[in-house]
């Protein structure tokens, strides 16, 4: 079992605007493991940026306790609180670069913070340009660069300091599906190489799906389900799992007693013609709705989401083939 | 026009410039801090604090609410105080700085309101403490805001510094009121008034420049 970076115990957060409480995060306990790409996903409003900014106290919680390291955040002074914070990188989905400065000047800022040498901070600023591949525009102010370079200088920012964690508020989200792709396999690769546990915020099930390990859902101020993702992926339990995993699906079933269903594969059978063989072996048809594979975690991984056939004997022949072949079943409502 | 006029407005220009000069010089040493207390304590902003916002905020409204020319008259004990007179170039120099006071807190305010909340948050997640957040990010970040802001000021002062000739400043005003209002003397008067034109233009021209140099985004 690995050390805990983050446990968070109990953690609620009220805010009181007029008079009125709002309760933005209920009795949420988690653990974030050293190494690991943990995501945090939900739909806006979810309460997941507050989430994250209890984990380096930019958010005071209401109520419960949020660890790091084992060290109650919440009780430290604030020159002690400033001293952990640096071991806590964060990046924005608005990169927040100081625009007025060079990128290499932006880079310095926590070096600075923590009175690093102006010769050591020079060094070590071109060094995590480097790692992102922006050494070449060290001299240049942020205003010149596009999205996904701003972003790979707040990481490279985030770096300098050599933290212990980073935490990604919605990263990617300001970025098209190909920057986000390069911001993505960059982290992956900092996650590789120095071993940095990452945290990720975000509403894009593909993000959780290409990097985290594991996936925490939060929905209304809930943590309503926590777990490895592929793990997620291949069986969502909550309602809220289940909206962001399945493939949104526009059609309604043919007839009136038609069921839907999902059927979730990985690379493993994936490989397998299992509605063909299905067809030769029970004689059932079925009608493809939506198919698509992706690769979560690193593994293949397939859905398809399927009408049965309108006879409820037959529903059953199929559902039980499929289960039967190790595929995950699991009923669609119609949306 | 004579030579007697023609050096009394030489004169009276390099005295405007003294005043103006200086008169800048001390109001920001003074107001740009009141500013940044007035943005800092501000509701929500990096050091929160209703009380001491409430009263520097109080306190400068009411300075700001003051007609200038009441104010250099109530000032009058207070500048003999300072300077030992309460006529002349020097003595000007104390009412006008503090008449500018307000006005600089109040301008600096808003420049530093305009940094996007995110920056501080950036700063904040670095491990920067308060104080450290507001002269390394907020206020390089607003730079070239204060710089435009800036030359208003200067121009406002100089524009102020006329009125000072009414107890006995010295510069162009002095010398348009008293050639060119009590005597007559209508081309002393536009003389006066075109230089002024000039100086304010002048100096509005240099900070938008300035500014313009300074802002990278």
């Amino acid at each position: 079992m690995s050390t805990n970076v983050f446990e968070l115990q109990n953690v609620s957060k009220t805010y009181r605007n007029e008079g009125k409480d709002f309760l933005a995060l209920k009795d949420v306990s988690l653990e974030i493991r050293e190494g690991e790409i943990f995501g945090i996903i939900g739909m806006s409003g979810a309460g997941k940026s507050t989430l994250v900014r209890t984990l380096n106290r930019l958010e005071e919680v209401s109520e419960g306790k949020v660890l790091f390291y084992g060290e109650d955040l919440g009780s430290l002074k604030a020159s002690q609180l400033r001293k952990v914070r640096r071991s806590i990188a964060m990046i924005f989905q608005s990169f927040n670069l100081v625009l007025q400065r060079t990128v290499r000047q932006n880079v310095e800022q926590p070096l600075r913070i923590a009175g690093v040498k102006r010769k050591e901070r020079k060094e070590i600023a071109r060094k995590m340009l480097e790692t992102v591949d922006l050494l070449d525009k060290e001299n240049v102010y942020p205003s010149r660069l596009s999205g996904g370079q701003k972003q790979r200088v707040a990481i490279a920012r985030a770096l300098a300091s050599d933290p212990k964690v980073l935490l990604c508020d919605e990263a990617t989200s300001a970025l098209d599906p190909k920057i986000t792709g390069e911001i993505l396999d960059l982290l992956l690769k900092i996650n590789k190489e120095r071993g940095l546990t990452i945290i990720i915020i975000t509403h894009e099930m593909s993000v959780v799906e290409k990097i985290c390990n594991r996936v925490a859902i939060i929905d209304e101020g809930n943590l309503v389900e926590v777990g490895d993702v592929t793990e997620v992926f291949r069986d969502p339990q909550s309602t809220a799992a289940k909206k962001l995993v399945y493939p949104s699906n526009p059609f309604d079933a043919a007839s009136e007693d038609g069921r839907l269903i999902r059927i979730a594969f990985d690379g493993l059978s994936s490989s397998e013609p299992f509605i063909a063989n299905l067809v030769k072996e029970t004689g059932q048809t079925v009608n493809i709705l939506s198919a698509n594979t992706k690769s979560v975690g690193g593994i293949g991984y397939g859905q398809m989401i399927i009408e049965l056939p309108s006879e409820k004997k037959d529903q059953e022949i199929v559902i039980d083939y499929f289960k039967k072949n190790g595929l995950t079943v699991s009923e669609v409502k119609a949306l | 026009m004579s030579q007697y006029m023609i050096d009394a407005i030489r004169n009276g220009v390099w005295e405007t410039l003294q005043m103006t000069f200086f008169a800048s010089l001390y109001s920001y040493l003074i107001g740009l801090p009141l500013g940044v207390i007035l943005y800092a304590t501000s509701k929500g902003r990096i050091l929160s604090n209703r009380v001491i916002n409430a009263i520097v905020g109080t306190l400068v409204n009411i300075m700001r609410s003051l007609p200038f020319l009441i104010l250099l008259v109530l000032l009058i004990p207070f500048t003999r105080m300072v300077t030992g007179s309460s006529i002349g170039t020097e003595a000007a120099i104390v009412p006008l700085t503090v008449g500018a006071i307000p006005i600089v807190a109040r301008m600096v305010e808003s420049s530093l309101s305009e940094v996007p909340p995110g920056i501080i948050e950036a700063a904040t997640s670095m491990g920067a403490s308060p104080l450290y957040v507001i002269i390394h990010f907020i206020i390089p970040e607003a730079m070239p805001s204060l710089l435009y802001g800036g030359a208003i000021n200067v121009a406002t002062v100089l524009g102020y510094s006329a009125m000072a000739g009414v107890i006995g400043g010295g510069g162009l005003g002095a010398i348009a009121l008293q050639y060119g209002y009590y005597r007559y003397q209508k081309d002393v008067l536009w003389t006066t008034v075109i230089l002024l034109i000039i100086m304010v233009m002048i100096i509005q021209e240099i900070g938008i420049i300035l500014a313009k140099k300074k802002r990278k985004s």
